[in-house]
This record gives C-alpha cells, sequence and structure tokens, in this order.
C-alpha cells in the first residue's frame, strides 16, 4: 500500500481482479482500454453490443456493482474489485431468466441487437423499482434504442417481469 | 478508439492539482468520464495523462444547517443527487432535473463536478444552479477559492479553473422562506435544446413578487440569469392583470436576451418562441407552488 506521502507512479495498465457472472477475473488491462472492448475482444462476452458508441443507445448495456453503466465508454479498469453482470451471465444452463423469458414471451424482439441492453436495464430498473409504473418503464428505456420499433412489447415483456411468479430481480445461480 | 494515456491515481487534492500543475496541458482530471472519455474518443480532446479524482473523498451530499445550504461534493454521481433524501426534502427541483438528466446510465457514472467542469452547454443542472444562486469551491496549488456558479462559466466548454486547479464542492443555498422554483426544458432525445428556470419569492404577505429569478440555458454558449425579466417581476402582485403583463415582460426580455443558433434541434426563431413560453409556464409553475406552501 502506497503511503500519501509518496508520489504516484503513472500507470498505462492495470492488473484487476473482479467478477464477471460470477466468476473471478483477472487481467493486465491497458489504462485506455473499454469494458466493452475487455468483455467482447478478451473475454468473449458478445452480447453487449457497440451501437452508437457514445452512450445514447443503451447496446453496450451491462451492469456495474448492480448498477448499469454504458460499456462502451467505461474503462476497463474501473471493475477493479467489483462485479459485472452481463447478459450471459442470466441464464442457469437451459434455464432462461425470468426477464429473459418474459421478453421470449412478449415476442419482445425482431432483430435482437438491442435486446441484450434492454434486457440488462430492465435488470437495473427491477432492482430500483420492482414494480415499476409505465412512467418508470419508460424513463429506464429512455436510454435504449430499438430500431425495429418494438417498444410497446418490450413495455409489456418488463411489466410480465415484474408481476410474473418468479422473482425477476433475483440474479440467476448463473450469475452469482 | 481511445489513444493511450498515463493513469495518476493521487490520494490527495493537493497532490492531484500538483500533478496537474506539473504536466500542464497533456493531463486532464478525470472522474465519471462520461463527457471526457466521450471527447477523447471522438479525437476532440487529447491527454497524454489522466488524473482520477474519484479516490480523493470529494463525493457526498449533506446539508449544511448553519449555513443554510446543501453541500455536493464534486464527485457525487446525478444518480446519488437523484436518490438522495435530503435533496428530495429540500431541493426538490434537482431532483426532477437529475431525473431526466441525459439516461440511467449516464447518471449512474457520471458526476456533478464533471458536469460543471465540462461547461457543456447543454447543462441542466447549470441552469438550475444558477437559479439558486449556488458556488463552487475551488481547489488548487496554491490554495482555495470560491466562485459564484455564474462565474464559473466563462464560454461554450470553457470554465475559469485554471490548470491545476479541481471542483471540490458545490454549495446550493436554500431559498428564502416563501420561495419556490420550477425549470422546463425541450428535448429530442436526451439534449435539451430550451432550458429555462424561475424562482419566485414570495413576500411574507404572500400575494406580491418579493423576488425573482430567472435562468436561461442550453440555448447559448452558457446558461445566464435575466436580469431585465427578473426585475419586471420584482413587487408585483402575484395574480391578476399586472402579473400577467410583467409575465410578458419577462419572456419578451428573455427572448430578447438569449441568443439561439439554428441546428438540428431547431432553428434560432423556434428555440427564441420555447424560451418566452417556457418562461411564462415556469413562473406560473413556481407561483403555483408557493400556493401549495411548496418550496425549493
Amino acid at each position: 500500500m502506497r503511503r500519501p506521502s509518496e508520489p504516484t507512479q503513472p500507470r498505462e495498465t492495470v492488473e484487476i481482479a473482479c467478477q464477471v457472472n460470477g466468476r473471478p477475473v483477472r487481467a493486465a488491462v491497458p489504462t485506455h482500454q473499454t469494458l466493452l472492448d475487455l468483455l467482447r475482444d478478451d473475454l468473449n462476452l458478445t452480447g453487449a453490443k457497440r451501437g452508437c458508441d457514445v452512450q445514447v443507445c443503451g447496446a453496450c448495456t451491462v451492469l456495474v456493482d448492480g448498477l448499469p453503466v454504458s460499456a462502451c465508454t467505461y474503462l476497463a479498469f474501473e471493475i477493479d474489485g467489483k462485479s459485472v453482470e452481463t447478459c450471459e451471465g442470466l441464464a442457469h444452463d437451459r434455464t432462461l431468466h425470468p426477464i429473459q423469458r418474459a421478453f421470449v414471451d412478449a415476442g419482445a424482439l425482431q432483430c435482437g441487437f438491442c435486446t441484450p441492453g434492454m434486457i440488462m436495464i430492465t435488470k437495473a430498473l427491477l432492482a430500483d423499482y420492482p414494480q415499476p409504473s409505465v412512467d418508470q418503464i419508460k424513463e429506464y428505456l429512455h436510454g435504449n434504442i430499438c430500431r425495429c420499433t418494438g417498444y410497446k412489447k418490450i413495455i409489456e415483456a418488463i411489466q410480465r417481469a415484474a408481476t410474473g411468479t418468479m422473482d425477476a430481480t433475483e440474479p440467476s445461480r448463473g450469475a452469482r | 478508439m481511445l489513444r493511450p494515456f498515463r493513469l495518476h491515481e493521487p490520494t490527495t487534492a493537493t497532490e492531484a492539482s500538483g500533478i496537474l500543475a506539473t504536466l500542464g496541458e497533456e493531463a486532464h482530471a478525470y472522474a465519471g468520464g462520461t463527457e471526457l472519455l466521450l471527447a477523447m474518443k471522438q479525437g476532440v480532446l487529447r491527454f497524454a495523462h489522466l488524473v482520477d479524482i474519484k479516490p480523493l473523498g470529494l463525493s457526498g451530499i449533506r446539508f449544511d444547517e448553519a449555513a443554510r445550504c446543501l453541500r455536493i461534493g464534486a464527485t457525487t454521481t446525478h444518480r446519488a443527487v437523484e436518490r438522495s433524501e435530503i435533496v428530495a426534502r429540500r431541493f426538490p427541483l434537482l431532483v426532477s432535473m437529475e431525473q431526466s438528466l441525459a439516461n440511467v446510465r449516464v447518471r449512474a457514472v457520471g458526476t456533478v463536478g464533471g458536469n460543471l467542469g465540462f461547461a457543456e452547454p447543454h447543462s441542466d443542472l447549470a441552469t438550475v444552479l444558477l437559479l439558486y444562486n449556488a458556488s463552487v469551491r475551488i481547489g488548487g496549488t496554491s490554495g482555495q477559492r470560491t466562485v459564484g456558479i455564474a462565474d464559473l462559466f466563462v464560454d461554450a466548454y470553457t470554465t475559469c479553473l485554471r490548470q491545476d486547479e479541481l471542483l471540490l464542492e458545490i454549495e446550493v443555498p436554500e431559498l428564502p422562506a416563501g420561495g419556490a422554483a420550477d425549470y422546463r426544458k425541450f428535448a429530442f432525445f436526451e439534449r435539451p435544446s430550451v432550458g429555462v428556470g424561475a424562482v419566485v419569492v414570495a413576500a411574507p404577505d404572500r400575494t406580491t413578487v418579493a423576488e425573482a429569478r430567472i435562468a436561461v440555458g442550453c440555448v447559448g454558449p452558457k446558461p445566464e440569469r435575466v436580469a431585465e425579466a427578473e426585475a419586471a417581476l420584482a413587487g408585483v402582485p402575484m395574480t391578476g392583470q399586472r402579473f400577467s403583463e410583467a409575465v410578458r415582460a419577462a419572456a419578451h426580455a428573455v427572448m430578447h436576451a438569449c441568443a439561439p443558433a439554428d441546428d438540428l434541434y431547431g432553428s434560432a426563431t423556434y428555440k427564441r418562441h420555447l424560451a418566452g413560453v417556457f418562461v411564462e409556464r415556469t413562473l406560473a409553475a413556481a407561483c403555483a407552488r408557493i400556493g401549495a406552501g411548496g418550496n425549493g
């Protein structure tokens, strides 16, 4: 541990130790690497998508310590000591997470590009508001864009997930 | 694509200022990164060094009973402000403004100090803080200073912060008794193109305007208070024809004072028109809140 009086040594690489979808990950990441690049290129987790690359479309939404972030504009070293959840961590074996199930049941996807982000923002929403109003759903979806214009079904899916018999806020065992 | 940079992790604000002073324009403070990293990815800004100021203990929200003001640490996230009980109880307008700021992901990561320090012209936060006569505490290698929020902004993307200086804290004074505030904006997706806020403070008799504050943001390079609009309302009865005339005069003053630009989010003429409409609506809403016994 560095004492406050010692000058800082600037770093170009940061050794991180974190949890990704419940599994321990250790890596040496360049300071300028984004979380999205780490997930997609190094960890082979391609659920989070690069859409707009400017934090507007939500296709890269993942959760860091339970909070939604745009992985495209979030530095990978920031996850050191934290827990990251991506869409891949939701299902357990062949059993879909209740939010995923609700999206399938409501037919809330067409091309599917936005879907992992939609599902992760739903997880964040239900953690904040387990029984969200339509306005609260829209507030969270405000930052997630679907170009197939499927919002009506997506809102329906979120309502199904919130009122479903299974607890949609509970992480699946695979995500622990 | 981000270019490589060196990450500095000071443990005190003084140490951070020292690094920024030594490295000069090659270095920049880094907190949430929601503005900075975007600009760096797009090549608009290039820094060989980033100084992480998140571990400096500058995050937190408290109400200072002695000074009757809210103190928000510079690295406090928008989400923390949005979900703060203290802020909800005493500064409800700050909460409703934060709830519609950018999107939920940006609010989870982006900081209040980053928003102000970046001086993005489309900042709802800056316009609302102007209404409250907020000020910022700034720290640098030669000590600390406090400046009013209006003086923080010099131009679009330009503040009065010197190379070695950091925003440490935002101080938001409580509204006077009998005061209420309101803010309205017009926005496509996440970028407000017009933002207008008003504070009305009723005189003790609750029938006349003791003080009015009107701020307009997002239309010009920096948010501004419009003194002529405020003067039009001072001392005017809060109902009846004289009030309506004063409101119209205030709206005209704002429309005259602001200098919108034509862009994809609306023509200058349209934005100016909206600014006038929003002055009328914010004043009506602020007065209604006073009637309901409301506050800031």
